[in-house]
This record gives C-alpha cells, structure tokens and sequence, in this order.
C-alpha cells in the first residue's frame, strides 16, 4: 500500500467569485494505486470536475499536498506541470474535443508533438495506437466524417499514445447513445485489465459500474470509497 | 516542438482558412506594393532627371533674368515673367572677360506651332547661336546644327528636336522640307540626335525646336536675349565661370535684375526636393502598412478567440505557455512576412508596368525597408493575440463553447 501511484492529502480548493467564497473541495485525502480503476462519483456540483483537474494537473488546490509517484507535483511551475500532463497523464474528454480539420492521426500524434518525439516516431506510434483502439481504416478521416463512438476513441488513442501512468476520462459516454457508450466502456475495461490506471469521472451508476473502486463526493467531501470485485 | 514544426504547423493552419488569411495580407499587401512603387517611381524621376542634366553637360551656367531664388524656389514664377535686360553684347562680354568659359549664347525662347502637311506639334522653339549646341551637347542626327552664318544671315531655317521631328516625320528624315513656325516657312535643316532621357515628362529636352538666334528675335518680335548659356572649360571651373559673369553682368545691370544658376546647383536642389517628395510618398504609403498591422492583430485576437477551445486541449496535453505563444506569433509573422512578400512582387511589377509611361525605379533599399517593416509589424501585432493565447487557463479554454 505504501507505493502509491497517486497520493492527495488534505486537499481543498476554494474559488472567490464576487467576493463570495465557494470551498469545492474540503480536505480531501485518497490515494489511487497502480493498476486501479477508479470511478469518481457525485451529482453536479460535488466538486468532482475539480478534483479531475486537479488530478490532471490542469489546477492547483488551494491548500494539500499531491504526490505522483512520490513526487510534490505542486512544487512544479508552469511549464514543468504541462511536462507532467505530457508525460503522465492522459485526458479523455466528454466533448472529445478533438482539432477539426486535423486527421483521426495527427490528432493522435498531437502530445507526442509537445513530447519532441520525431515525426517519423510520432507517425508510427499513431498508427499503433489507433490500431489498438480498432480505426485503423480511419487514420486519414477527419472528426466530421467520423461517428461520436469512434471520435471518443480517437481521443482515446491521442490519450494513450505517450503511454501516461493515469488516463483521466470525465464523463466519456456523456455525449455518446448508449450502444457506442458501452463499446467506450469496454475499451476502458480491457485497458484496465492490461494494467492501464484509469480515474474515471461520471454522475452516472451504470458508468460506474465498469470500475472496480467508487468514490463518492457530495459538496466537495468524499463520503464514499467502495472497492467492488473484479468483474 | 522545434521551430520548423511550429512553421508547418502555422502554415497548416493559415491554408486551412486560406480566405481569411488572404484578407489578412491584403492590407500588408497594399501597403508594402505601394511603399515600393512610390518610391520606385519617385526614385525613377530622380534618375530621369539626373540623366536628362548630365546629358545636357555639367559644366554648364545658365544666367536668367530678374532674381531666383533655387533654395525657397518661392520665385521660381517669378523668373518667368521677369523682363529681360539682358543685351547680346553682354554674351560677347562673357567670353572676352573669362578665363575659363569657353562658350556662350544669348537664347530667345517662344512657344511654336510647327505644322507640316496638316500635322501640327506645339513645341518650345530657341533661337540660338551655334555654340549653343555645344553648350548643350546636342548633336544633328541627320542634316547639320544651326551654324554662325545662318545666325548672321537670319536665314530661316530649323533644328527639330527628336520629338517634334518623330512627332511630325515619324522614320523618314524631314531634312530639306519646308515646315511653318507661326505665319512663315522654314527650312528643315537638320534633326538632333535623341538624349534618350525618354519618357512623358512634361518638356523633355528632346522636345525643342532651334531656330538661328537673329531669326528667333524677329520670329518672337524680341530685341535682346532671354537668358544667357555658357559653358566653363571643366566642371571645376563652374564657380570661377559664374563669379566672372556676375562681376561682368554687374557693370551694367543691378543685381536684381539677373541671377546665375550653375547645373549642378540647379540639379542638386532638384534632387532635394524630389528626395524629400519620395520619403514624403513612402511614408504616406507606410501608414497603410501599419493599418495593415492593426489588420493582423485584429484577425489573430478572433482566431484566438474562435480556437479557445483548441488552445486548452493543446495545453491539457502538454503545451506549454511558451508553445503557443510561439505558435501564434508565427502565425501572425507568416502572415506579414507573406504578405510581404506578395506586395514586393506586387510594387515591383507595377513598377515594370510603370515603366511604358515614366521612368520607374525599384530601389533595394525600400524593398529591404518594406520587408523589414513588414516582418516588424508581424511581431509587434502579433505579441498581444499570442499573449493572450498563451494565458488561456486551460480549464476555462477546455469549458469555452
């Protein structure tokens, strides 16, 4: 239990708006180990986004400590915190927000763009990665001629290409019918099962239901951490 | 990402929204293309003018009637119409009392209608003596220049000058035909071989007509010269040429009533102010280029704008703010610098097409001066969208719809 991948202590954020002062997160402490799939659950407003963002290093709390692989990732600046996202983190979006205009593989070799791999690596990584994720007939496709199950797998592909330590997916089927939210679903399972961590962010149980450890967030405390059997 | 996959990158981008980026460069464009042919075709009246003087001899004097001034050139008009008190013994007096002239002619100018066969040319017609040829270098092409004993015999004869002549004859040569000046016939004597300072500048030096000076004075119902031509030995002899005709022109006239103007004073001053026309010209064209400037700031702050979401996705997978502020400003020099480039291709081939009416001439220092403008403004208006962009909180950008 000591090697934790991911370790939150004391976490708090607070956001001021107009003076007033909203607490998102309130003292939240948890550690996520290698290999977990976590689902991260709560209603709209429990703070769940902002422990995602936080966990991906897109923030900072306002107070506490993270550690990633025993590393204070807080201490980093700037610049060295994008290097962190880089290199470990991996984000599938609700809105896959992938570029328009831009091919299922260059949208694939984008991070490893920021990762100064070659273009040659990049392109071969991008194939391989798409391959995995079944849209190896897509490579040249642009997102508008792609359905919404196969852009959240390209996103799924760009997210995995730099092989990162955690994929953070926030609400992944939320914009996908459910057939194609199921077919997501299952590539994060078998991603799992090969030993990927995955932090998954829903407000839906059934979504939930895929992962093996649920924690539960209502106004920015958890108030659940349930390990479930390994389906 | 290093600098070369920044620019493709850039270049990705701008051909994917290629009419925006046109309309981007337009305003680049017109200014740089109007910087370089401005100046170019200031520059080119520098050159024709230039030209046309040294052809016509450097060591030239002129002595005009009345006072001009050549540094205010207020009495430039003046001149024109200042009653000449000049006599033809004054040139003799100019010869015998200097050193260093080696020619002089006294010169009558009057407007002329020369008409040959129902075509007619309006030309400035010069009654001269024979020197006067010399003075001006001007050589005949064909027939011969108006000699001492046409002058002495007031015979009426006339030089045509390249551009009557081709105006009138065309190729053939007009050489022992009749032609009407006013009321009276002369016979055509000789053509003059063309200066080639070319072009449709208003009075070309090649668009005269010489008649003998004796003639001149009956032709225009004068009594005494003009103006005065003379010529010094050498062009180091000028200022000795012009202080003897003052002090000679001074025995008997007021020093009012008569001015020296050397050549190269005369083409110096010209220079001047057509120098300062051209830096007028091609400021006044740089303003577009910085109207063209604010073009590209105002393009690049929208597409920030539009691609806010772009921005936050490029920095949750790892840019850093340095990235895209690269990434940006190279978008908005790329637009200068091609801009830029089209407008120097632009200038220059207007200039060339310039060129069939007026003398054109694109000068290497205002294209570097466009070029460099241009890359310059790309930076300079290309910081604040690329700042911009580069702030975006990636969690917001992520959220922008």
């Amino acid at each position: 239990m000591a090697d934790a991948l991911l370790r939150l202590t004391h976490v708090s954020k607070e956001y001021r708006m107009d003076g007033v002062v909203f607490q998102a997160l309130d003292d939240i402490s948890l550690r996520v180990h290698k290999q977990e799939f976590v689902a991260i659950m709560g209603p709209s407003g429990s703070g769940k986004s902002t422990l995602m963002h936080i966990i991906g290093c897109l923030d900072r709390p306002t107070s506490g400590v993270m550690y990633l692989e025993e590393h204070n990732i807080f201490k980093a600046n700037d610049t060295e915190l994008a290097q962190v996202r880089n290199h470990h983190i991996g984000f599938v979006f609700q809105q896959f927000n992938l570029l328009r205009k831009t091919t299922a593989k260059e949208n694939v070799e984008l991070p490893l763009v920021y990762a100064h791999v070659a273009a040659r690596e990049r392109k071969r990584r991008a194939v391989e990665t798409l391959t995995k994720v079944g849209l190896a007939d897509k490579l040249d496709n642009y997102p508008s001629q792609l359905s919404g199950g196969q852009q959240q797998r390209v996103a799924i592909a760009r997210a995995l290409v730099t092989n990162p330590d955690i994929l953070l997916a926030d609400e992944p089927t939320g914009n996908l019918d459910s057939k194609s939210g199921i077919d997501i679903m299952n590539i994060l399972v078998s991603l799992s099962k090969t030993g990927k961590t995955i932090i998954l962010v829903t407000h839906d149980e059934h979504i939930a239901q895929y992962a093996h450890r649920v924690i539960k967030l209502v106004d920015g405390k958890v108030v659940g951490d349930v390990k479930r059997r390994t389906l | 990402m290093n600098f070369s996959e920044f620019i493709k990158l850039s270049l990705l981008t701008l051909r994917r929204n290629k009419i925006r980026s046109l309309l981007t460069m337009l305003g680049i464009i017109i200014g740089v293309s109007s910087v370089i042919l401005l100046v170019s075709i200031g520059t080119g009246l520098q050159e024709y003018i230039t030209s046309t003087f040294e052809s016509l001899g450097t060591n030239t004097v002129y002595v005009m009637p009345g006072k001009v001034d050549l540094k205010s050139m207020q009495s430039a008009g003046m001149s024109m119409i200042s009653v000449s008190k000049f006599d033809t013994s004054d040139v003799l007096d100019i010869l015998r009392n200097s050193s260093v002239i080696t020619e002089a002619s006294p010169a009558i100018v009057g407007a002329g209608l020369i008409t040959y066969r129902g075509k007619t040319v309006s030309t400035e017609t010069v009654g001269v003596w024979e020197n006067y040829f010399l003075i001006q270098n001007f050589t005949a092409a064909t027939g011969d220049i108006i000699t001492q004993n046409d002058v002495e015999r007031s015979r009426k004869v006339i030089v045509l000058g390249d551009k009557p002549a081709s105006d009138l004859f065309g190729d053939t040569d007009p050489v022992g035909t009749y032609v009407t000046l006013g009321e009276v016939r002369y016979l055509v004597k000789g053509r003059l071989e063309a200066k080639g300072a070319g072009g449709a500048l208003g009075s070309s030096i090649d668009d005269h007509a010489f008649i003998p000076y004796t003639t001149g004075l009956r032709q225009f119902n004068q009594s005494n010269p003009y103006m005065i031509a003379a010529q010094a030995a050498t062009q180091d002899d000028v200022e000795q040429a012009a202080t003897d005709i003052k002090r000679t022109l001074l025995r008997r006239l007021k020093e009012d009533d008569f001015t020296v103007m050397k050549q190269s004073e005369l083409l110096s001053t010209i220079n001047q102010m057509l120098g300062a026309i051209t830096l007028a010209l091609g400021g006044i064209a740089a303003i577009s280029l910085l109207v063209g400037g604010i073009g590209i700031m105002n393009i690049m702050l929208v597409s920030v704008t539009e691609r806010t979401r772009e921005i936050g996705l490029r920095k949750a997978v790892g840019a850093t703010e340095q990235d895209i502020l690269v990434q940006f400003l190279i978008e908005a020099m790329i637009l200068s610098l091609f801009g830029g480039l089209i407008g120097i291709a632009i200038g220059a081939l207007g200039s060339y097409a310039m060129k069939q009416l007026i003398t054109t001439y694109v000068t290497l220092w205002s294209v570097l001066l466009a070029f460099g403008f241009s890359a310059f403004i790309g930076i300079i208006f290309g910081v604040a969208p690329a700042i911009r962009a580069s702030k975006l909180d990636p969690i917001e950008a992520l959220r922008y719809e």
